[in-house]
């Protein structure tokens, strides 16, 4: 009989798959447990999209750490994982999103974070596809964009770590000195009364035309989508993969809604790039994101030698590898590379 | 638009269908994405007519099926029906071999309707390869349209076609009548291509023939993606239906090819059931052996699934070639690790080919069923 | 009997020609590239497997075989 793993992570997603490679790294032995293909979850049904976000200091900490996690590990990561160092747009519809974008700017140089002001005209010489009358934008330079599925794959056959299919019922009968659950929008199954609400959101993704869009681009407006709690909401949200199709997003919507946001978000969409109506749409998927009360996620001891790395909402493959960071200097007893406190699962009662 | 029964696909069943429901229904839509009605075997020379009172929409792409039943076209919006006729009918089973991929090898049906659709083949060198009894009406057709057929040649030994045709003896005459319009030209039985360079067919066995194009097609793949959208059961990989072509849905019936290959007295039988029961009258019961008999005798070989090397290409949507596919497992760890079935014709091509040659099933369908402007995905079709 | 226009070159169809059956006629095997930069053309005649694709009128991703010619078209190889 092999010996139990010093951990023994549940869910082969991207957090999974994070964690697992960055306790191995530091020596640990792990293995992962999913019913289902590494990767195959919300990770396969998000957008890649590596991204500072600034809604409150504990998000811009994570995020930001996180992305210069990626650009670390960018030269690593095989061709597949298509890494694209491509920047954000945030476009600003109006002079008052214009000022946000002022706001966001001075923030993310305080931080020392590279972005410049785009004005109307140099909005449209980035992003010709843009509809006339946008007031300009702001280019946040260092974020990115990585094919998930295949970093997470990376992430794990790194680690070394066993992989098992199987389904987990009860994180206690899981032989271990620490066990980690990284199920994401799942986790609620494994830790009943858990502050983790599945939020779905609509994608979908075209055919190749390569130049319509160069960054991935977000209204500004999109924070309110993301972090504000209403039962259904829409954000323009298009990215261009390096192979030259469109990722249409997004919506959010949580589980007791039904309705479908795929019309709405596509309208949106338009409304920002018209020239997408003519574009051809190949697939149309729905994911769920892990989103906790205050939309940030939680990491660390839940209780006894049981671990959390779930509630990450739409930044999970953003902020996979700080989370790991965290986690790991917590099993492990080390000091958490960037102030953990915010993270902490004891903030909800469970 | 509302109609008591909406029949997707013209061909042969989707005609029978519409016909049987066309006796006592005045509400029956016949939906189609080509010009005319016919499917692949008639088409545009339909021997049965749109029946009067049956309202026809050519040109009309399906991209969507809600229950209830709600489906979405390109070009006529959102219809409404009661019940629905799946008669969705088949594509070409396309197996890899070296240049398969180069323009000039076509499917076999594909080239002829390609014909039919005004291609001239006037004097040019034609081989038709392949398995199963369409590649021989195929090549019939390539002849009448004024083309040179070079070649017939047939996965299956003679000795298996013997007997078949022995069983059945009403399907001897249009044999007959076929070989009759190829006299002089040859049919290679248990043999098959294995490479396409520079024109030029190399046969299983050594011979290279010169040709212009190659028409290839392997047997027949259910269309089954409108029946799956709407959470039909599958059986087999076919649509399953009861004795009056009824799926696991209620209200959605399915007909001809879809339901299992038969061909085309199997398609009219079927499509009659079919708009019977949709529509209240009493059904026939069906005859099931020749679709069993049908699939044995053009088994086909395992050889035809080693033809591909390594650096072929089976995905062509994505260019992932064989030796990318070979360390995975299963069709979605492939798609997410590879794009293999990810690009716009979504698996249809390259998901029946690797059930062939690596034992994988494509995983379940996807909206839309057709790549569609986004546009028209926009639309709130579902509001009054 | 009209006209229409393959990259730049005239061609002339007949009533009830589709696009794919028109520029194979008048010699244009290359109907795209692939994503790898193979040369591809028409392949199921029935719109299903995408390998048609060109551009129509400034549209692109047009199945060729699907689409019936008309006088005045536009067609660019992809």
């Amino acid at each position: 009989m092999t010996p139990s793993p010093d951990v023994m992570i549940v869910g082969a997603g991207i957090v999974g798959a994070a964690c697992a490679y960055e306790l191995a790294r530091a020596g640990a032995r792990v293995e992962v447990i999913d019913s289902g293909l590494p990767g195959g979850g919300a990770t396969a049904a998000g957008m890649g999209h590596l991204v500072v976000l600034d809604d409150n200091e504990a998000e811009l900490a994570l995020t930001k750490y996180s992305v210069g996690l990626w650009h670390s590990l960018a030269k690593e990561l095989p061709a597949a994982a298509e890494f694209w160092g491509c920047g954000t747009v945030w476009v600003a519809a109006d002079e008052v999103e214009m000022a946000g974008a002022l706001a966001k700017l001075s923030v993310y140089r305080q931080n020392g974070l590279a972005a410049e002001l785009l004005d109307e005209r140099q909005l449209y010489e980035a992003e010709p596809n843009l509809r006339a009358g946008l007031a300009g934008g702001l280019l946040v330079n260092g974020d990115a964009m990585v094919y998930a599925p295949v970093a997470t794959r990376f992430l794990l056959e790194q680690s070394k770590a066993k992989v098992t299919r199987a389904a987990v019922t009860s994180l206690d009968d899981l032989k271990a000195g620490a066990v980690v659950c990284a199920t994401g929008a799942m986790a609620p199954a494994l830790v009943p009364g858990l502050r983790v609400r599945p939020r779905k959101g609509y994608l979908a993704i075209t055919d190749r035309y390569p130049g319509f869009a160069r960054h991935p681009l977000v209204e500004l407006g999109y924070l309110q989508s993301a972090h504000g709690d209403s039962n259904e909401s829409v954000a323009f949200n298009v990215q261009p993969r390096p192979t030259g199709q469109l990722l249409i997003g997004s919506s959010r919507q949580y589980a007791d809604s039904t309705a479908s946001l795929l019309e709405p978000m596509l309208a949106r969409a338009f409304a920002y790039m018209p020239g997408l109506r003519a574009c051809s749409v190949i697939r149309t998927w729905t994911g769920f994101r892990a989103s906790t009360p205050d939309k940030l996620p939680m990491i660390g001891r839940l209780r006894d030698r049981i671990y959390l790395a779930t509630g990450h909402e739409g930044l999970g493959v953003t902020t996979s590898l700080g989370t790991a960071k965290i986690l790991t200097a917590e099993i492990l007893g080390y000091a958490p590379p960037i102030p953990a406190w915010p993270y902490r699962v004891e903030r909800f009662d469970v | 638009m509302k109609f008591d029964v909406a029949i997707l696909g013209a061909g042969p069943a989707g005609l029978a269908a519409a016909r049987a429901a066309g006796r006592r229904s005045a509400s029956v839509a016949l939906i189609d994405d080509n010009v005319t009605a016919g499917g692949q075997i008639w088409r545009g020379a339909p021997r049965i007519a749109v029946p009067t009172g049956v309202r026809f929409f050519p040109q009309t792409r399906v991209f969507d099926l809600r229950p209830g039943f709600m489906l979405l076209t390109e070009s006529h919006g959102a219809m409404e029906a009661s019940r629905l006729i799946l008669a969705t009918g088949a594509r070409e089973l396309l197996l890899p071999f070296p240049g398969w991929t180069v323009p000039g090898v076509f499917g076999a049906g594909g080239l002829q309707a390609l014909v039919k659709s005004g291609l001239p083949v006037g004097g040019k060198r034609v081989m038709v390869a392949g398995s199963g009894p369409l590649l021989v009406a195929v090549a019939a057709a390539l002849r009448t349209a004024g083309a040179r057929v070079v070649g017939i040649t047939e996965q299956v030994p003679l000795g298996r076609i013997v007997p078949f045709l022995a069983k059945y003896p009403a399907k001897l005459p249009q044999a007959f009548a076929l070989r009759a319009r190829l006299l002089g030209v040859p049919y290679w039985t248990g043999t098959w291509p294995v490479r396409f360079d520079e024109g030029m067919v190399t046969l299983s066995g050594g011979r290279t023939v010169a040709v212009d194009y190659l028409a290839c097609g392997f047997g027949l793949v259910p269309n089954t993606e409108a029946a799956q959208l709407l959470g039909c059961r599958l059986d087999g990989g076919f649509v399953a239906v009861d004795s009056r072509q009824e799926t696991s849905v209620a209200g959605v019936y399915c007909a001809g090819e879809p339901t299992g290959i038969g061909g085309l007295d199997k398609a009219l039988e079927d499509g009659e059931r079919a708009g019977a029961a949709a529509t209240g009258q009493a059904v026939n019961p069906s005859r099931g052996a020749f679709v069993r008999d049908l699939a044995a005798a053009f088994h086909l070989d395992p050889r035809l699934f080693d033809l591909a090397e390594p650096s072929t290409v089976v995905c062509r949507c994505e260019d992932v070639a064989l030796g990318t596919l070979r360390p995975y497992r299963e069709w979605r760890e492939a798609k997410l690790m590879t794009r293999c079935g990810m690009g716009p014709c979504q698996g249809r091509i390259c998901g029946p080919i690797t059930n062939c040659l690596l034992g994988w099933s494509a995983e379940s369908v996807r909206r839309p069923l057709v790549p569609v402007a986004a546009e028209l995905l926009s639309k709130d079709v579902l509001q009054p | 009997m009209f006209k229409l226009r393959c990259d730049g070159v005239e061609i002339v169809v007949a009533e009830g020609t589709s696009v794919a059956a028109a520029l194979l006629g008048a010699g244009v095997s290359r109907f795209r590239s692939s994503v790898t930069g193979e040369a591809r053309g028409p392949l199921c005649g029935m719109g299903v497997c995408m390998e048609c694709r060109v551009t129509i009128d400034g549209v692109g991703h047009r199945l060729a075989c699907q689409t019936m010619c008309r006088a005045g078209m536009e067609i660019m190889t992809t």
